[in-house]
């Protein structure tokens, strides 16, 4: 679905993504762990377009075409299917929930540009922001001021954004940053019962999470991929261990 | 417990408020018959800030430079009555419309910058068009403005010194232009400006071409005030230099502060104050009159930090 082919960014002399190469297939989904500093955000921010890279390409499946859309600005990126959230909140303060995903679907629909016609008259628009906030237990929450809304709920309200572009691949940035571990496991829980078509890509550093909600797993240290693979071969990974365990030794 | 829809009409809806409000800019015809001109400048000063609300209330584009635009209107206005054809009309129509492709083509470099840049900018395109038109003082008379303006009839009714027919040209078009300001941003596009104000890293990551939005912003603007500083000149049958002067771009946007920018209204009550404020205090001492507006400025950014309206608002929610 989502692939990049040698992509390269360095920052001056401190490099922060090499030779990255991946594949995510539709439907998989993939949890992207690794120390901090790895370069997990600034993958994330190479594939969305937010940043770019030095050199190589990013491409995404359209139908049973591949197109490259590594020249793509990040706005047309989201329009060809590629979400993201952010690590850390990214809302409209003054917006309340409800207007706040209409006009994630106004901006999908193409009608954002519109000035001579009234919000209330788009019904179908309004009603889907509804339903996708219902979806993720927002529902009571909608007509509220986003900047209003508890920490927990605007972390869901990061996540409905990003769904209301109806997006074929989603990029979740840490979606359960600051929020306490009770209300962690439900905000995945919402993640996870996301259609299966969708492919996920998110970065997580609880492990129980990880392991619970990843088909899929990608380690990245010091912007370079580790390893890639299902759970139970990153468990067993000497490497993978070595950087967890390794800190932990010297930590302790 | 509202539904979706309802949430969205009850933004739309017309307030009892607005309605007196828009009754009461009658009074002056029938209370003040003899500042019908003062009027007529507070409409189009009001028409001014409602411009620039759009801007910098609604997709957060500060600027120190509207003038250019206000300028721009006034000058079209001027030598299209003096050479061609003296129908107001006609005239505002056109100087709106050369104000908004002067917006336009700004545009393309204005909405790439935010900040301290944009204010230099903006104030750096004001400074070049104002020594322009000073300049080129074979056509706008430079310093000593543009004479010979004359304004023609009015649907049959003559601009006399009462101002009658001034302050009705002008409330009339300030009146069409909030209709048109409000349908804006009430729509789908006027919610998008709000999320580029709101947030402006979040908009491309919703899929928002943000630099057409503000493109369009700009150059809708940019036309409103075009307008304005139009009816200045059929008001007034002259063009002086000042339409294009830094002063008049950084008084807009004090009388915006002071009324409270993002909400329509704080435009026309910023200009209501200030004009009434500035006639009244420059009777007294006239040197001492930015004395008053600045204390009151400083007031208000202290203490109102959404402007007069903005307190009002505040304040009529507690009391709820």
């Amino acid at each position: 679905m989502l692939s990049t082919k040698n992509l390269n960014k360095s920052f001056g002399s401190l490099v922060v993504a090499q030779d990255i190469a991946l594949e995510l297939p539709k439907g998989v989904r993939y949890a992207l762990i690794g120390p901090n500093g790895a370069g997990k955000t600034t993958l994330m921010n190479l594939m969305t377009g937010m940043l770019r890279p030095d050199s190589g390409q990013i491409f995404l499946d359209e139908g049973a075409e591949t197109e490259e859309i590594t020249s793509l600005r990040p706005h047309q990126r989201v329009k060809k299917g590629l979400a993201r959230t952010f690590q850390i909140n990214t809302l409209f303060p003054q917006l309340s929930a409800l207007e706040s995903v209409a006009l994630a679907i106004l901006e999908r629909e193409g009608i954002s540009g519109t000035w001579w016609n009234s919000l209330p008259s788009y019904r179908n628009a309004i009603d889907e922001a509804q339903g996708i906030l219902k979806s993720l237990g927002l529902g009571n929450d909608s007509f509220r001021m986003t900047k209003e809304l508890a920490y927990g709920r605007q972390r869901l309200l990061e996540i409905a954004l990003a769904l209301a572009t109806r997006p074929r691949v989603l990029l979740l940035d840490e979606p359960a940053a600051g929020v306490p571990k009770d209300e962690s496991a439900a905000l995945f829980e919402a993640i996870a019962n996301l259609s299966r078509d969708l492919t996920i890509l998110f970065i997580e550093h609880d492990m129980d999470v990880v392991f619970r909600f990843a088909s899929r797993i990608i380690v990245m240290v010091s912007g370079r991929i580790l390893v890639e693979g299902p759970p139970e071969e990153i468990a067993r990974d000497e490497r993978v261990r070595e950087v967890y365990l390794g800190k932990a030794h010297v930590a302790a | 417990m509202e539904n979706a829809s309802s949430h969205f009409h009850e933004k739309v809806r017309w307030r009892w408020l607005e309605i007196v409000f828009w009754l009461c800019t009658l009074l002056p015809f029938v209370v003040t018959p003899n500042y019908l001109s003062l009027a007529s400048q507070i409409a189009i000063t009001a028409l001014f800030a409602l411009s620039l609300d759009l801007i910098l209330g609604y997709a957060g584009i500060v600027s120190l430079g509207h003038a250019a635009f206000f300028g721009v209107g006034a000058y079209a206005a001027g030598l299209f009555s003096k050479y061609y054809f003296s129908e107001p009309l006609t005239g505002l129509a056109l100087a709106g419309l050369l104000s908004g492709v002067v917006g336009y083509a700004m545009s393309h470099v204005i909405v790439r910058f935010r900040h301290l840049a944009l204010i230099m900018l903006t104030m750096g395109f004001g400074l070049l068009l104002h020594e322009a038109a000073n300049s080129a003082s074979g056509l706008t008379g430079g310093a000593d403005g543009l004479q010979g303006v004359r304004t023609g009839t009015l649907f049959g009714f003559k601009f006399d010194m009462f101002g009658r027919t001034a302050y009705a040209y002008s409330l009339a078009v300030l009146f069409l232009c909030f209709l048109a300001c409000r349908r804006i941003i009430h729509s789908p596009f006027g919610l998008a400006l709000r999320g580029i104000r709101e947030n402006a890293t979040r908009m491309p990551a919703i899929g928002a071409p943000s630099l057409a939005h503000l493109r369009k912003s700009y150059t809708i603007a940019a036309v409103m005030a075009g307008v304005a500083g139009a009816l200045l000149t059929h008001t007034t049958s002259t063009v002086s230099l000042e339409v294009l002067s830094f002063g008049r771009s950084a008084d807009v946007l004090v009388i915006l502060i002071l009324g409270g920018a993002g909400r329509l209204y704080g435009g026309i009550i910023g200009a209501i104050i200030y004009m009434v404020a500035r006639d009244q205090f420059s009777g007294i001492n006239p040197q001492y009159w930015y004395f008053w507006i600045g204390l009151l400025l400083v007031a208000v950014v202290m203490f109102l930090p959404n402007g007069i309206l903005g307190g009002l608002s505040a304040l009529y929610k507690k009391s709820k």
